[in-house]
């Protein structure tokens, strides 16, 4: 007789006994595995910031013996929002997030929409430019302080090259007017690839019957780019722009191995700033309100720009 | 063939590949001149105008692998030959082999936390993204909105409490706590990115093998595990690289016995300046292996990096 499994096993074993065999319901699986992740979270992101908060209200110094912290109200924030040096470092970081935005942006779309034209060879092509965004910024940028050598560097030589210019009448780090550009220059490269990745991902989705028809309908090839491709693409370009945005507003690995925050404070950037007040000056209860307002900021940007992002993916 | 509208012409496509090619080559000349720079000599590799044909040498792997000393041209002299190819290197400088630098163990600890944390993120993460993705659970949605939104913090934000935690905990400049710290960090792009795989698997496997006999732990490892594995493996290489490149928490919070290689190879320094062959050999080893990974599984990578932009 042949018997299936299944009825063998249902005739086998009685209702209760089942369950048991089955082992734990599905309530307590779901949440064995979900607790330690949510667990883990808490422990190193959600109490730390907590703490943050707490401390951005005291005098705390991290390098002094905490008997005399005392709770400053919001004196902190008072201090930080008149401070002259901290608006200069949110200039630099806005002057930074401007460019490189707009760079990669122009850049990242070009190359994505080329791409697409699935000439030979273009995955290997693709691969190569996606290679400097997986590497370690901190050696990157370590690296690029050497082609940015005005004597012996590989970057003035070849501007040089090509312009003529004396190659070392320039500094790329060392200049107040070009270090914010060298720092640029460097994040563009890095991260331009990023940008065409979600850009070519948007190219890819639109259907080519939508084309077909707007053909047929004689519509120019000018007219198809700003019609169809351009809204098309535009949510998943938002989109890595907001990624971007949120990365370089929180920048610091790149631009402290190329500047260090230098010349003077020219790249002195929101998170260098804050790096300095923390671990160099040691002033804790200031610069963990400082880290709030930037979180607040970007947390605060970041809401009001993916409602943006919803209306346009709606339309 | 047949004429489609769409694609585009053979000129189209020979310009559009003319660009991309410039391009890319404009993007491989820093990454290949790393690697030139590797096996200059000191002198070559401060030259100007800078060399592109010149004798190779490994003596700016020696130097990256161990420290050295000056020692007179008398002295020297009377010391036994060379007993290998480094000493060899060293002796034309005047100079002797005292022992291995700090490199070999910083790398260590990166491969160390790297997989570690890698282990570990994939290992809870997993868990979770099954929950997540098989599961009715209270508040779902806002749970994995809640896991996204821990990316979104400036590590900075948070390294002062957790360097005032870690001091407490004894967990400061240790293994274990560089495992912790990064596996947060990662969890939420590996739970999102394998939810995303592990929705994709059909649910009548797992129940034919419940119908089977197979408690939901075992459905859980012997049928929906082998199905997600290349999703597993994607996931893990992005989280592989970003522990490998992590250098914000590792200046802020380690500062000898659990520091990894980026905080340490800008700091590889020469007899008069800057060792440039030594440092530039040093993240040859540190960024060949990611550059490796990234042309074996593009593929892969690719996908890994607009899904996980996109799906949000």
């Amino acid at each position: 007789m042949s018997e299936s499994p299944i009825t063998r096993m249902a005739e086998a074993t009685p209702p209760p006994l089942a369950r048991k065999v089955r082992g734990l319901s599905d309530r307590a699986i779901a949440w064995i595995f979900v607790a330690p992740t949510i667990f883990l979270l808490l422990a190193v992101n959600i109490f730390p910031l907590i703490w943050t908060i707490n401390l951005s209200f005291t005098n705390f110094r991290a390098n002094r013996p905490n008997r005399d912290v005392e709770y400053i109200g919001l004196r902190n924030y008072e201090r930080i929002l008149t401070d002259s040096d901290i608006w200069l470092s949110m200039q630099a970081t806005a002057h930074f997030l401007f460019w490189t935005i707009f760079f990669q942006v122009l850049i990242g779309f070009t190359l994505a929409w080329l791409i697409n034209r699935k000439f030979k060879g273009n995955d290997l092509w693709t691969t190569i430019i996606v290679l400097p965004m997986m590497l370690s910024p901190a050696v990157v940028g370590n690296f690029w302080t050497f082609l940015y050598q005005p004597q012996i560097g590989l970057f003035n030589y070849i501007v040089a090259f090509f312009t003529g210019a004396d190659p070392s009448s320039f500094e790329m780090l060392g200049s107040v007017q070009l270090a914010p550009w060298a720092i640029v220059i460097v994040d563009t490269w890095m991260w331009t690839p990023f940008v065409m990745l979600i850009c070519l991902a948007g190219l890819r989705s639109i259907p080519d019957y939508i084309y077909e028809a707007a053909a047929i309908d004689r519509a120019s090839k000018w007219r198809q780019f700003w019609t169809i491709t351009v809204p098309m693409v535009m949510p998943f370009l938002m989109l890595a722009v907001l990624f971007r945005g949120i990365e370089n507003f929180k920048m610091f690995d790149l631009v402290v191995q190329l500047t260090g925050g230098g010349p003077g404070s020219t790249t002195e950037l929101a998170s260098i700033n804050l790096k300095r007040e923390a671990f160099e000056k040691w002033r804790t209860g200031y610069s963990s309100a400082f880290a709030i307002i930037l979180f607040v900021t970007v947390f605060g940007l970041a809401s009001i720009y993916v409602k943006a992002l919803n209306k346009v993916k709606d339309r | 063939m047949s004429y489609s509208i769409t694609d585009p012409s053979p000129r189209q496509k020979w310009f559009a590949g003319t660009l991309v090619i410039l391009y890319a080559l404009i993007t491989l000349m820093p990454l290949v001149w790393i690697l030139m720079t590797g096996f200059k000599t000191p002198p070559d590799s401060i030259s100007y105008p800078p060399k592109v044909i010149f004798q190779p040498s490994l003596e700016g792997y020696v130097n990256l692998f161990t420290t050295r000393t000056r020692v007179s041209p008398d002295d020297l002299a009377a010391l036994p030959p060379p007993a290998n190819f480094a000493e060899e290197i060293v002796r034309n400088r005047d100079m002797v082999i005292v022992g291995p630098s700090k490199f070999g163990e910083r790398f260590m600890n990166s491969v160390i936390i790297g997989f570690g944390s890698t282990f570990l993120s994939i290992f809870l993460g997993t868990l979770a993204a099954y929950a997540f993705s098989r599961y009715k659970i209270p508040l779902k949605d806002d749970l994995l909105f809640f896991i996204l939104s821990t990316r979104m913090m400036p590590p900075i934000a948070v390294a002062i409490p957790i360097f005032l935690m870690y001091r407490t905990l004894g967990l400061s400049d240790t293994h274990l706590g560089m495992i912790l710290l990064y596996t947060a960090v990662n969890i939420s792009l590996a739970v999102w990115l394998l939810k995303g795989f592990i929705d994709e698997i059909p649910t009548e496997y797992e129940e034919a093998a419940l119908i089977d006999g197979y408690t939901r732990f075992q459905a859980f490892y012997k049928v929906v595990l082998p199905q997600a594995a290349t999703g597993i493996a994607s996931t893990a290489i992005f989280c592989l690289i970003f522990a490998w490149n992590e250098y914000a928490f590792a200046v802020l919070l380690t500062s000898g016995t659990a520091q990894t290689a980026p905080p340490f190879i800008p700091t590889i320094i020469g007899v008069g300046g800057l060792d440039w062959p030594a440092v530039a050999a040093g993240a040859t080893i540190f960024l060949l292996p990611v550059m490796v990974f990234t042309i074996l599984l593009r593929k892969h990578l690719l996908r890994g990096i607009t899904f996980g932009a996109v799906r949000k």
